[in-house]
Parts: structure tokens; C-alpha cells; sequence
């Protein structure tokens, strides 16, 4: 047991985690590739057309796994950024400090593929409606925290103010999630609810969740690489990176 | 499979701008990202060996 608990806790350093993280990444790879190549068959080649908008609902196989991605590393994010606040790990902040850019552009391709897709069906790239409105704040938070912890010299500091801008920004996120049931809006309403079964065409559902599985395991890989460039950065004058690299 | 030529598949049903356009800044962005990261985490461990080199120049080992 005791055993066991040490043998985690290794992980929790930086210089434990960062050639677990060099493990792990190209089954990250891997699995997103699996997912992507799969939910993309389904995306373009099984699922049926939509009998309202006709082919140019598939932009839904990206815009709905980049949306629930910007949302869900968000949380993630701020959930490092607290663990850090509270315990003062030093891998917490670098974490969160590696999922931003990821989340941003999550964030952005999300606004991207929604502008692509309310223009066809809409008449309008834009409108501000509280769901893209929040979408949008939610990108200006990833922005700002990144800038944020750029503009700090010292990361621990960073860490710490960065921790308390995802911290306050975390109220966007129920306020995007509910956005469509608490304001009359112009964007649909949530395409999975968990209380009824979905209204979408199996195939569709499929081809959606395979290709969020692939977006998620995309994000993991890509943030994993970044967390070990910052690993290496901040630690650069340790005596365990002088041994990590050959 | 409902496309009957490739031509068919590309048109999209007349919504190619919207569907090529998402899946087209995705593409360019979800190959960009990865490769940035991976730049960053090369330049780093390059420097960080060259610093290394030049420590032990410095310091021919047993010396320092």
C-alpha cells in the first residue's frame, strides 16, 4: 500500500512526469489518429444527409467535439490552476499552463466552424447570441490568462495569478452550457441530453462521438508535449534535466 | 456511401465553402499546433544540451 502511494506520488514531479509523459504521448497519437480516421469514414461516407440542411450540417462533426473541448479544458485547466493554488505543486501550474493554447484554439475553432455553419443556415456569420457571445468571452479567457502568465516573469507568481483569472472565469462555463435554455437564442439547443435520447440519427451520434473521442485524445498528446517543453524550461538548472537529456 | 463521383463529394451539395472551410482551418490548425509544441520542446532540449557542452568545456570533468 505504502508502496504503491509512493510510487504515484513520483509522478506528481517534474522530474517524474516528464518521461511518463514522454511515454504516453504516442499512444495519444495513435488513439487520436484511430478515432479521427474512423469518425471522419462517418462523418462524410455513412452518415446519411440531413434532411433540413442537406450536407452542410456535417461541419457539426467538428464544431460540436471543438466546442465541448474548449469547455471541457477549461474546467480542466482551472482545476490544475486550483490544485496548485492550494497545494503548491509545482507541476499544477505548468499543466494548466499547457492546456491554454490548446484550449484557445479549441475555443476559436469552435467561433470558426459555428461562423461557417450560421452562415449557410442563418444568413449570418455572426450574431451576438448568449451562446456565441459566451463562446466568444470564453476564447478572451484562454487569451488573457496566456498573457497574463507571459507578462509575469517569475512562474510561480504566473501560476498564481493566472490560477485566480481561471478561477473567476470558470462562471463562463454553465453560463455557455445553459446559454440555450436560459435566453431565447438563435443557436440550436444542446444536440446530446442526457435526460432523453438523442434526437440525431445513430449514425450521426456516432460519427460525433468518435470524432470528440479523437479531439480529446488530440488534445491530450498536444498538451503533454507542451507540458514537457515547460518542464525542461522551468527546470533547466536543476541537476535532474543535466541527467534527463542525452 | 451516397456520392456518386467525386466531383459530387467535393460540391458538398452546394454548401463547399462551409463544410471545406470548417474542416479546412481544423485541418491547418490541428497540424500547426502540434508541430509548434513539438519545436518548442526540441528548442529547448537543444539549448539545454548546448549549455551542457559548454559547462563541461568550461569544466573539464574532474576539475570543477
Amino acid at each position: 500500500m505504502r508502496q504503491s502511494i509512493i510510487h504515484w506520488f513520483k509522478f506528481a514531479s517534474p522530474q517524474g512526469f516528464y518521461p511518463l509523459a514522454g511515454r504516453m504521448i504516442p499512444w495519444f497519437w495513435a488513439a487520436a489518429a484511430i478515432f479521427g480516421i474512423s469518425g471522419l469514414w462517418i462523418s462524410f461516407f455513412v452518415a446519411p444527409t440531413d434532411a433540413q440542411q442537406g450536407e452542410g450540417y456535417r461541419i457539426i462533426f467538428i464544431h460540436v467535439p471543438a466546442s465541448w473541448m474548449s469547455m471541457f479544458i477549461y474546467l480542466v485547466m482551472a482545476f490544475w490552476a486550483a490544485l496548485g493554488l492550494a497545494l503548491n505543486t509545482r507541476v499544477s501550474g505548468m499543466m494548466a499552463q499547457a492546456l491554454a493554447p490548446t484550449g484557445a484554439l479549441m475555443a476559436a475553432l469552435s467561433l470558426w466552424t459555428g461562423a461557417f455553419w450560421g452562415k449557410p443556415m442563418w444568413g449570418a456569420w455572426w450574431v451576438w447570441d448568449a451562446r456565441l457571445t459566451s463562446e466568444l468571452i470564453l476564447f478572451f479567457l484562454y487569451l488573457g490568462f496566456m498573457a497574463l502568465q507571459a507578462a509575469i516573469d517569475d512562474p510561480r507568481r504566473a501560476d498564481k495569478a493566472g490560477a485566480i483569472l481561471a478561477l473567476v472565469g470558470v462562471v463562463n462555463i454553465p453560463i455557455i452550457y445553459f446559454s440555450v435554455k436560459w435566453w431565447n437564442t438563435l443557436h440550436q439547443g444542446s444536440t446530446i441530453n442526457l435526460n432523453k435520447a438523442p434526437s440525431m440519427a445513430q449514425t450521426m451520434l456516432w460519427g460525433m462521438l468518435l470524432m470528440a473521442l479523437a479531439f480529446w485524445m488530440y488534445s491530450i498528446a498536444v498538451a503533454l508535449t507542451r507540458v514537457r517543453a515547460i518542464i525542461l524550461e522551468r527546470e533547466r538548472h536543476t541537476e535532474w534535466v543535466k541527467h534527463a537529456l542525452e | 456511401m451516397h456520392w456518386n463521383s467525386v466531383g459530387e463529394f467535393f460540391a458538398m451539395g452546394g454548401y463547399a465553402l462551409y463544410v471545406w472551410g470548417s474542416f479546412g482551418a481544423c485541418l491547418v490548425l490541428m497540424v500547426a499546433e502540434p508541430l509548434l509544441a513539438k519545436r518548442r520542446l526540441n528548442e529547448v532540449r537543444k539549448n539545454l544540451i548546448r549549455e551542457r557542452l559548454a559547462d563541461e568545456l568550461d569544466h573539464p570533468s574532474g576539475t570543477s
